[in-house]
């Protein structure tokens, strides 16, 4: 029998016995709504946790430094270990080289450093960090009260809410003033020997005024080396011109050109968590030291592929109950049909012929259970986000979305309903294939 | 209509020492013991006996819904004991038409419907069905119900719908099973005078099985008497 007759015979047996058939239909749906909705929810999970991590800015970020080239303990057990390779300065000449890698975003160094403000003419001590433009998406941002940075050379600058509070009452009416960030700024000394070569440099106070602009709640965590804790944040390319004293100044000074400018550390921001192995791998082929967090979202990625896995089993569990709806309904329809399937084998049906009307059958109440399952799961996603939202509104905290229905899950959660009807369609159709026409057509 | 051309003289169905046996319980039933016998090509044959002679499991035999216990059953040449049951419901399909006692047409369907079902199972082309159903249907007189179910049809109207479905598929043997049986007297007169034209205008070849022998005598050409799964005459009517 062709595809299209027999699906047209198998849709009115579906019709005839309309009742059952939807009743089964809707123990399926049930059970795909139980298995997409126990999905969706570790999905939403997992995007959620990786959407906040990706805005630490921690897993697309590489962080390198020099390399280290102090022996260690192995290469000194070695009584003739090989020459040890010269360390490559981490200056502006790598910053360009690590900018022109592909898929980077920005490079841009770590600048921290302890200072004074002067805010309504009172002193306060604190730390000062500067924040690279691409830091805006950092989930600290999210919730601040004022605004972001105007610029990238702005004189602007916005405060963690411990420091506002310090500053002001109420703290947010700190925004819009202005602060006196107070500082050590290097100098280089002009060379005394006439070799052109810098005796030094000198350490000079000095003073810049900068607009409070936001408040934030907690710190950004900008990268791997901003784990300390800042409490007034101003645009890097303005940290960067005040040129303030670092740690690294003292190794500078011993160099042959003091004045060259290098770097503690830099980081390099990457489109994606994806691009950071083989930027990594270039970064150490120049001859830096880099580390990223690739391994913990991989086992981040491990942790959730196992919590879904046990989630669908949990899910899947009401669609097999399910299943033995379908074998029942068939059953059953055999039993009625009996008659039937020996007057089609009278007629010249085959025993593949019957088998395949059964399973067509089973398939269309395991493709409708299936949408409509998806439907249904889908709208549990959407009440569980609701009442999750309430929640998180009572105790004034922002929205989130804890479950997620991507195309791939509504593929394949139709896909298993399929399966699984049909798996369950595959003895009530072997059956009445093999049903004696002569004994069927004596059945009354 | 036309059906595959039988060739004349030639045995449209042979059956060579056939035998069929139950077990029921712990007696076993020879249904058909023994049984030879040979149907020319547009025979009109009445196998008359009374209930349990057998009659009706030789023509199942003959139709490929059941396998002899021993024996040969051939077809136009083609020995149906050494068929696949695909290999069967081709021969059911395309060989032989049925029609039976109870009708045995699908309730939910119109009459059109189940007249088209056949040509569904033979993979007819659509375009050709319509055609097809037709023409089946008017030459058993129902043009007009058409759209009927067997339930809007009368009981000889229903026995016409079934003798419309088993010729649709052009068969060159039309099997029937007691065919009047649920009949009143006129109207199984009427389905006899159909199968006789059939038998004449088309040439094909007509197994009947009944047991009403006065009724075999004036339409069959030649009756065979069965009893306790034995044949126990054979001869033409004079």
């Amino acid at each position: 029998m062709k595809g299209r007759d027999l699906a047209e015979l198998a849709a009115r047996n579906l019709r005839e016995a309309a009742l059952r058939n939807s009743l089964t239909t809707v123990g399926i749906a049930v059970g795909v709504a139980s298995l997409v909705a126990m999905l969706s929810l570790g999905v939403g999970l997992q995007n959620l946790a990786s959407d906040r991590l990706s805005r630490t800015g921690l897993f697309d970020a590489i962080f390198v430094t020099a390399k280290p080239n102090t022996p260690s303990l192995r290469r000194m057990e070695n009584p003739s270990p090989a020459p040890l390779a010269p360390v490559r300065t981490l200056d502006d000449d790598g910053r360009h080289q690590l900018e022109a890698l592909p898929n980077v975003v920005a490079v841009y160094p770590e600048i921290r450093f302890p200072t004074e403000i002067h805010y309504a003419g009172n002193p306060y001590a604190t730390v000062v960090s500067g924040v690279a433009p691409s830091d805006r998406n950092d989930g600290a941002f999210d919730q601040m009260k004022g605004s972001f940075f105007s610029g990238p050379s702005a004189d602007e600058a916005i405060v963690q809410v411990e420091l506002a509070r310090q500053l002001a009452t109420p703290p947010e009416s700190v925004i819009g003033n202005q602060v006196i960030l107070r500082y050590a700024e290097r100098q280089a000394l002009p060379a005394e020997s006439g070799g052109g070569k810098s005796d030094g440099y000198s350490i000079v106070p000095r003073e810049e005024k900068l607009r409070i602009v936001g408040i934030i709640e907690t710190d950004p965590a900008g990268g791997f080396g901003a784990f300390g804790r800042a409490r007034l944040f101003i645009p890097l390319k303005v940290a960067e011109t005040l040129r303030t004293a670092q740690t690294n100044d003292l190794r500078d000074l011993l160099r042959d050109t003091p004045s060259k400018r290098t770097y503690d550390s830099l980081t390099v921001r990457l489109t994606g968590a994806s691009k950071v192995k083989d930027a990594e791998d270039s970064i150490k082929q120049m001859g830096f030291a880099a580390y990223s967090l690739l391994d913990a979202t991989r086992s981040l990625g491990l942790v959730f592929a196992v919590f879904d896995l046990f989630l669908g089993i949990f899910g899947s569990l009401a669609l097999v109950v399910a299943s033995l709806g379908i074998i029942n309904t068939l059953v059953m329809a055999i039993l009625e049909r009996r008659r039937e399937i020996g007057i089609l084998k009278a007629l010249g049906a085959a025993d593949g012929d019957v088998r395949r009307l059964f399973f067509v059958e089973a398939g269309a109440m395991g493709l409708l259970g299936g949408i409509f399952g998806v439907l249904i799961g889908w709208l549990i996603g959407r009440a569980i986000n609701f009442g999750t939202n309430i929640y998180l509104a009572r105790r004034d905290l922002p929205a989130i979305s804890v479950t997620a229905v991507p195309w791939w899950m509504v593929a394949a959660a139709i896909g298993f309903s399929i399966a699984v009807s049909l798996v369950a369609g595959m003895y009530p159709a072997s059956r009445a294939a093999k049903l004696d026409p002569v004994q069927a057509l004596r059945y009354e | 209509m036309t059906t595959s051309a039988p060739i004349p003289g030639q045995a449209a169905i042979r059956l060579q020492q056939v035998t069929r046996h139950y077990q029921m319980g712990e007696t076993l039933v020879r249904a058909a013991d023994n049984v030879t016998l040979s149907i020319g090509a547009g025979e009109f044959v009445a196998l008359l006996g009374s209930s349990g002679s057998g009659k009706s499991t030789l023509l199942n035999l003959m139709a490929g819904l059941d396998r002899p216990t021993s024996g040969a059953i051939f077809a136009h040449d083609r020995n149906l004991a050494e068929m696949s049951s695909e290999e069967l419901a081709k021969h059911r399909s395309h060989t032989i038409g049925i029609v039976f006692q109870a009708f045995n047409l699908l309730p939910r369907m119109t009459l059109e419907e189940n007249v088209e079902l056949p040509l569904r199972l033979a993979e007819v082309e659509r375009s050709e069905r319509t055609s097809r159903v037709r023409e089946a249907v008017d030459r058993v007189r129902l043009s007009a119900r058409l759209t009927h179910r067997p339930s809007e049809l009368s009981g000889g109207e229903q026995q016409r719908a079934a003798l419309a479905r088993a010729l649709v598929n052009k068969p060159t043997i039309l099997l029937a099973d007691e065919p009047t049986g649920n009949l009143d007297s006129a109207t199984g007169d009427e389905i006899m005078l159909l199968l006789r034209e059939i038998n004449e205008t088309l040439g094909m070849t007509i197994v009947m099985v009944t047991h009403e022998q006065p009724r075999a005598e004036r339409f069959a050409h030649r009756l065979i008497l069965m009893g306790d799964g034995k044949l126990v005459s054979d001869g033409s009517v004079s």
